[in-house]
């Protein structure tokens, strides 16, 4: 595991943990709806990964470049995609980010830099070297950060794309979420490999591997990794150790994970542990609540929007197939 | 005006659309100077004039490639992604049908995506069974993706201008056996627009529809027929997806009958779509059931005389035609 190589700056801090509970009250919030039978959609579960995509959305600039999963929720509300539109898509409305088209598997917020989230595990990593090539022609000096579970490193593309992006010195950062499953499979049954980010070795490319349940690692790993990736000196793979709490998708079984896991989860649990650190660092109990709560109540009122959102028109379905039918 | 081959066409194409563009780059395996600038040349002189950034060999990583395409195109970029030889799209096809093809509607229209795919193939170079397909049917069943051939070198040159300006992916399948076709050479900036059918020639008792390198054996075929007495009307359709169905219905409306072409084996081909869509909609102007002609259906064989035996025969396209018209 890293060192903690500097103290986060306290407004940096705060940041992240505005971030973190952004995602944490929408996961919440959604769960809620779901078991509530108000709506009846796929959802991917982010409990336990809360952190990893707040500090690592933290670490870009506004118009850095992301490119995530079906369990993107974290990466996409905490780089700021606004959440009328994000809670319209999710519910199939008008509305949505992508007018409903797209659904919680597809969200697409270009203005956020979301520029992609598939649906098929391990296919963004390609891409994202696609966003990071076109900004090392075009000399913009954005950064590319492609999000994606342990299980997504099984797949030939990531094997393709980490070559490629390590020998033309592409400005990506390969985040891995291990979160030790992958759907159904416990990471000792899909590879045996020790770790993901040693893999980074046979690329030649940089990497590390961080307790993605403790902000003091996470972060500055993050931070070091977008700013090498930024500097034209090539990619990083950085594994962030962290838990899916839940199934892999909402109302899945997951009696798989045995007992010690579930018990070990529970003593890793992101957001206890940066709670203590944000009240060691000398934010109080009310400033912090207060957060939670204007979260909150943000995020009611963009449900309720999306809740009455018309639906999208049924000639949608022949819109936007190609340029001709935009 | 000077006479270009099909290789110079679209190495023409290409130089023209990067010197206009910065937007515009080439890349896959082998394209640059120090690899020769492409198996078939198709890229060579141009990392000189515009750079290793714009003309990028890649490693042998059809995903990547694909990848690496796609995203440079959500940034606003043109990239042209050359697939070797088209069976390696069976490595590839999760981004070119997934996401290439989809990201436009699933984004509701906000991430268009700009490719052109170029790929070789063809029949009678004695590549066998895994460097010889003509897979258009598949990218034509997909919603979002442009179909493209050229039978010369003209609209090589005016296609794929056409296609680097489409706002959408771009299939452009290229016939190793086609390069070396000479046309009169068009000149800077000529475009022929995607979704456009050409009359290669005019005829009024059968309407040969077909594309690609079988457009000389339709023309051939028909030349010969003539001098029978029989009038054949050839329709190239040079975009095979979404294809011109007005030209290829008025043809058929106006010749009362319809038979189509092409080097893929024939079930489930893109004449069956064709064929279908003539029966539905020509049917009272139809004087004879619509026919087709494929490649075997089985894979491309190796020796010689197997390969072609296995191509669409001249001797049965006029076979076919004759027995359309009632003439056997």
């Amino acid at each position: 595991m890293a060192e903690i190589a500097n103290e986060i700056d306290r407004d940096k801090l705060l940041d992240i943990y505005t971030r973190t509970m952004k995602v944490n009250r929408t996961d919440e919030k959604f769960r809620a709806l779901l078991m509530q039978g108000k709506v009846a959609v796929m959802y991917y579960c982010v409990r336990g990964q809360e952190l990893v995509s707040a500090a690592a959305m933290a670490a870009l600039d506004d118009d850095d470049y992301v490119v995530c999963t079906y369990r993107g929720q974290g990466e996409q509300t905490a780089k700021g995609i606004p959440i009328e539109k994000w809670w319209g898509e999710c519910l199939g409305k008008a509305t949505g980010t992508c007018k409903g088209k797209g659904g919680t598997m597809h969200i697409t917020d270009p203005d956020t830099g979301i520029m992609v989230t598939t649906g098929v595990v391990g296919s963004g990593i390609p891409i994202a070297n696609g966003l990071a090539m076109a900004s090392q022609n075009s000399g913009d000096g954005k950064v590319t950060l492609v999000s994606f579970g342990d299980g997504a490193a099984n797949i030939g593309g990531f094997h393709e794309a980490m070559n490629m992006a390590q020998l033309y010195k592409l400005p990506v950062v390969f985040l891995c979420q291990n979160n030790r499953y992958g759907e159904h499979t416990a990471y000792a049954d899909h590879t045996d490999s020790p770790d993901i980010s040693s893999r980074a070795a046979g690329y030649g490319m940089k990497s590390a591997k961080v307790d993605g349940n403790d902000v003091n690692a996470v972060y500055p790993a993050m931070e070091e990794a977008v700013a090498h990736a930024r500097s034209g000196k090539g990619p990083v793979l950085v594994e962030a150790m962290c838990y899916r709490m839940m199934g892999h998708f909402f109302g899945s079984d997951f009696s798989y994970m045995p007992e010690e896991h579930l018990a070990e989860m529970a003593a890793e649990d992101p957001l206890p542990k940066l709670r203590k650190v944000m009240l060691e660092r000398q934010f109080t109990e009310e400033e912090l609540d207060k957060i939670v709560a204007d979260i909150d109540r943000e995020i009611d009122g963009a449900v309720q929007h999306a809740l009455d959102a018309p639906l999208p028109d049924t000639d949608e379905i022949y819109k936007d197939v190609l340029e001709e039918t935009a | 005006m000077a006479e270009i081959t099909m290789t110079q066409a679209l190495n023409l194409a290409i130089d023209e659309a990067m010197a206009e563009d910065d937007g515009v780059f080439c890349l896959g395996e082998d394209v640059a100077a120090k690899q020769g600038g492409g198996v078939f040349k198709i890229t060579s002189g141009l990392t000189e004039k515009y750079g290793e950034n714009r003309i990028r060999a890649t490693p042998i990583s059809e995903t990547a490639i694909i990848g690496a395409a796609v995203g440079a195109a959500l940034a606003g970029q043109r990239p042209i992604a050359e697939i070797m030889l088209m069976n390696f799209v069976g490595v590839c096809m999760d981004q070119i049908v997934n996401h290439a093809a989809k990201l436009r509607f699933m984004s509701g229209g906000q991430t268009p995506c700009p490719i052109v795919i170029r790929t070789t193939t063809g029949v009678g170079v004695g590549f066998g069974g895994q460097h010889s397909d003509m897979l258009e049917a598949w990218f034509a069943h997909v919603a979002g993706i442009h179909v493209v051939t050229p039978s010369n070198a003209a609209d090589a040159r005016g296609l794929m201008r056409s296609a680097i300006d489409a706002n959408d992916p771009v299939i452009f399948i290229e016939n190793i056996l086609c390069y070396g076709l000479t046309s009169e050479d068009p000149g800077p900036g000529y475009r022929v627009p995607l979704g456009k059918a050409a009359i290669a020639k005019e005829g009024s008792d059968l309407s040969l529809i077909t594309y690609g390198r079988t457009v000389l054996d339709a023309l051939e075929v028909a030349g010969e027929l003539e001098k029978e007495g029989i009038s054949v009307e050839v329709v190239d359709l040079r975009t095979i997806a979404p294809y011109d169905e007005e030209t290829v219905l008025a043809s058929v409306n106006k010749t009362g009958r319809a038979l189509t072409l092409h080097e893929a084996v024939r079930p489930f081909g893109v004449g069956a779509e064709i064929a279908a869509n003539i029966q539905e909609k020509c049917w009272d102007k139809l004087k004879s059931p619509v026919r087709r002609i494929g490649g075997t259906f089985s894979a491309v064989p190796f020796a010689s005389h197997l390969e072609q035996a296995w191509i669409p025969q001249k001797s049965d396209i006029a076979a076919q035609i004759k027995a359309s018209v009632g003439k056997a």
